[in-house]
């Protein structure tokens, strides 16, 4: 077995762990690049059964358009029950990234959100698409990570994980997130994208896009509820990571494809969450916003 | 292309989050963007002075980098042409020697370093140890910061034959020692003018090299993790093949049963093998009773079904291991009751017998990771407390049960009486024989059959090979317990007179025979007034020292904790305690 091979069987190893031992799992599904990969693993870990667990998107309103299509889409195609999250408190404020600020807007859209969602349903498990590569204190979280019936967790006292036994045990109104890509890397899951054909979200291919320039970023104008003062301009560019177009920075790239994309990788001399401009207030950024709850 | 796990281990200070950070600088593998936070990083909290703190890129918790410590397992990424790696950077502080343990669990290979001006201190001599217990055969020591000590050949000669000596003791394969200075990045990935007497291979040389998990062949083992049932036509069994290749038309063994591979289910396709390794779906060509936890194994050579072994744990948490309380185990894809002998503090590894309550399919830890190992866990915090080991099975790991005709409750129906088992627990004094012998008599008036077994009496025949030690004591109560349960299973009413001073014994005794079969009774007499009494002279030989671990005086009792019957012998005659425990039995309805 390659690499790809041996990460694929751990993935699904973890998967049918997680949904033999809990009650109420539940997926994750954010669109990107990661949750495809992470929906086709669900799909091979049961097969021929369905995945045995619904999707959950918690939805911000301000996803890029082609990002809502492609996810109803993707759960109409495989026949998945999808719950769209959108927390209430923010609907009725208008929350939005302009007025409020990008850390604002992320923690009242996505981290409380979620942390509705999860408590309206009681699920007991949540499967998410993070990777130990993508930032410094998610390198040392848990592929089983605990989490407190107010979701908070905390990294200094983190239940050891040995060989691949899982302990999913939790009182109730505790949970545990489940994270089977923990050690795949960007480079890997294009490869796995490639190999395996998964389809993605087309914002990850090059193509002319309207983009206007906002903190160092290329920001791609995806609708009309972005206060412009100036006139975007066509550019080629692509995305490597996906969230809420006003504060997701595209890249100048030629890649049109899977295979032209991991070429692009191979020579890239930036990280793929350099381009989100919430991870960028501070170092130690991330590991804050993970214990209050952001997946 | 391959992938390696491989984790980093050694004292505080010796470098290790250095040597990852070099690992990834010289391979090319910072982004601009890591480069640039590294670089303020640096300068804000640095210890190099402002140049680049290669620590920094590792010790990503922000109290790590207040502390400037490493305070758990971080695991990175990187690759070469040749492998893919994944490094579990893993700390130094004894306090955290579960993080270690953690990393090591899932390596193939292990990098240990050491501070060449120190040479091999008791910290190293602990990883190392524990690098070879969990199993791993390929080991690098890198004699790290040899730029402090002048790049001196005799200094590096002299740690690798400090460490070679202690490792002799240990199952490494292969010791490769690498002369290196991480902050200097000598001989991390090239060869350096500094160390021209150096020829062997660079580290990551070392790294791209170094054998992998040998354990891919050997009988086939696949573990079922989940029942695949979409509709009424279809059943499989989704899990993983641990060892070995399994093949579509195989033979195998499931528990007691034997049955062949019908299909090998994958949503690619069916296979017709799946090698070590593999996540796949299987569909038997019997309807046998197949679930969670069992193991599908070539059946010309299954894994063996047992309860109690002989293991090495570790134990992980600040409340400390007791012996005879009731924890999880998480083996295989099973969790089961769980009792252990002795204590253990947070860190502490030991050897210990170790009992499940229900028998599960196993194999040495030495044979298989996936078999052999396990964890503990708390029943009431629900927190990984312990990891454990398996040396062997205690009792018959590999004998398969024969069937008889003429059963127990064959016997029951001859004797018009239910077997039990009357154990009765309690200090040396307590009165336990007295009233074993007059509950006896009464029983074989009525014309029940009884037996008793006295503790003394078989000191003198079955195990007067076995002292007083505590894993004597142990080996001592296994034996009665054993033999009780076969006096069961022969329909007789045993009556066990023992001191049996641990609880998981008495759980163990309790767990070899059925329900209602086991009436514990505890013969409850203060220390005082059993020492008083002292009918053999017992405790004064002990109180001037002439006899060692004596239960109540250096050796320590636990009280049952829900006994069937509980006996004050300060305020009951022995005919009255005698008394209440026949009431007792009749009310189990035993006799």
């Amino acid at each position: 077995m390659d690499h790809l091979d041996r990460l694929e069987a751990d993935s699904v190893d973890i998967f049918r762990e997680a949904v033999a031992e809990s009650e109420r799992p539940v997926l994750l599904y954010s669109i990107g690049k990661d949750s495809s990969v992470l929906l086709h693993l669900a799909r091979k870990a049961f097969y021929p059964s369905k995945p045995p667990f619904p999707l959950l998107h918690v939805d911000t309103t301000w996803k890029f358009r082609e990002m809502i299509a492609f996810r109803d889409r993707t759960a109409a195609e495989l026949g998945l029950e999808l719950i769209v999250h959108r927390n209430p408190d923010c609907v009725a404020m208008g929350i939005n990234p302009f007025d409020h600020g990008s850390a604002r807007h992320t923690d009242l859209w996505k981290t409380q959100g979620l942390r509705q969602a999860l408590d309206e349903h009681r699920f007991d498990v949540a499967f998410g698409g993070a990777r130990r590569d993508e930032e410094a204190s998610r390198a040392k979280e848990r592929v089983f990570s605990f989490r407190t019936a107010q979701h908070q967790w905390d990294p200094k006292n983190q239940r050891p994980e040995l060989w691949r036994l899982y302990n999913t045990r939790v009182a109730p109104g505790e949970s545990i997130r489940v994270f089977p890509l923990s050690n795949w890397t960007e480079l890997d899951v294009w490869r796995y994208v490639e190999r395996e054909r998964i389809p993605v979200v087309p914002l990850y291919f090059a193509a002319p896009r309207p983009v206007v320039d906002r903190d160092g970023m290329l920001i791609m104008v995806d609708d009309d509820r972005m206060p412009l003062h100036e006139e975007p301009r066509q550019e080629l560019v692509r995305f490597r990571t996906l969230g809420c177009y006003p504060l997701t920075g595209a890249v100048r790239s030629e890649a049109r494809t899977v295979a032209e994309i991991v070429e692009e990788m191979r020579t890239a001399t930036t990280s793929e969450r350099q381009g989100r401009a919430i991870d960028h207030d501070q170092s130690g950024s991330m590991e804050r916003k993970k214990r209050e709850g952001y997946f | 292309m391959e992938l390696l796990r491989f984790i980093t281990c050694g004292s505080v200070d010796d470098g290790k989050s250095t040597l990852i950070g070099r690992l990834l600088y010289e391979s090319k593998l910072l982004y601009a963007d890591h480069l640039a936070a590294l670089e303020a990083d640096s300068k804000r909290v640095g210890t190099c002075g402002g140049e680049l703190d290669f620590a920094l890129l590792v010790d990503g918790l922000a109290a790590e980098r207040e502390q400037g410590i490493t305070i758990d397992v971080a695991y990175r990424f990187f690759a070469t042409e040749a492998r893919r790696f994944i490094v579990a950077d893993t700390p130094g502080h004894e306090q955290y020697t579960r993080n270690m343990v953690t990393g090591a669990s899932t390596a193939e290979a292990a990098v240990i370093l050491l501070d060449a001006r120190k040479g091999v201190l008791s910290q190293t001599r602990r990883h190392a140890r524990i690098v070879s217990l969990l199993g791993i055969r390929h080991v690098a020591l890198a004699v790290n910061k040899l730029d402090l000590a002048g790049y001196s050949r005799e200094t590096f000669d002299s740690v690798v034959a400090q460490f070679t000596e202690f490792a002799a003791e240990l199952d490494f394969a292969e010791i490769t020692c690498v002369p290196m200075s991480a902050t200097e990045g000598v001989n991390v990935v090239g060869h350096s003018e500094l160390t021209p007497w150096y020829d062997g291979p660079t580290l990551l040389q070392w790294l791209e090299t170094v054998e992998t998990d040998p354990r891919r062949d050997g009988p086939s083992r696949f573990l079922v993790q989940w029942v695949n049932r979409p509709d009424s036509t279809f059943r499989g069994l989704s899990g993983r093949v641990l060892r070995g290749t399994l093949r579509r038309d195989e033979t195998v063994r499931i528990g007691e049963r034997t049955t062949t591979v019908d299909r090998i289910v994958t949503m690619d396709g069916d296979l017709t093998d799946a090698p070590t390794g593999s996540s796949v779906t299987v569909v038997l060509a019997d309807d046998v009773d197949a679930s969670r936890g069992d193991v599908l194994a070539a059946a010309s050579d299954p894994p063996g079904i047992a309860d109690s072994f002989q293991a090495h744990l570790v134990w992980l948490n600040e409340a400390g291991l007791l012996p005879g309380r009731q924890y999880l185990a998480k083996i295989g894809a099973r969790t089961v009751g769980f009792t252990a002998t002795k204590a253990l503090q947070l860190n502490e590894i030991g050897v210990d017998k170790v009992h499940f309550d229900a028998p599960v399919p196993f194999e040495s830890y030495r044979t298989s990771r996936d078999l052999g190992s396990f964890v503990v866990l708390d029943r009431l915090t629900n927190a990984t407390v312990g990891a454990g080991m398996i040396n062997f099975a205690l009792g018959p790991a590999n004998v398969h049960w024969q069937n008889v005709t003429v059963d127990k409750q064959a016997r029951i129906e001859r004797n018009d009486h239910r077997p039990c088992v009357v154990w009765l627990t309690g200090l040396s004094g307590a009165g336990k024989s007295t009233i074993a012998d007059l509950v006896e008599k009464a029983l074989h008036a009525e014309g029940r059959h009884t037996f008793l077994l006295d503790g003394d009496n078989i000191r003198h025949g079955l195990n007067s090979d076995l002292g007083f030690t505590d894993a004597d004591r142990v080996e001592n109560i296994r034996r009665i317990a054993e033999v009780a349960a076969l006096m069961v299973d022969a329909g007789l009413i045993v009556l066990v007179s023992f001191i049996s001073p641990f609880r998981a014994e008495r759980a163990l005794a309790r767990s070899l025979v059925g329900e209602n079969e086991f009436c514990e009774v505890f013969v409850d007499t203060p220390l005082e007034v059993a020492e008083r009494r002292d009918p053999k002279g017992l405790y004064r030989k002990a109180r001037r020292g002439e006899l060692a671990n004596f239960t109540g005086i250096d050796s320590p009792y636990e009280p049952p904790e829900n006994p069937e019957v509980r006996l004050d012998t300060t305020a009951l005659s022995p005919e009255a305690a005698a008394a209440a425990v026949v009431a007792k039995l009749r009310a189990l309805g035993v006799c």
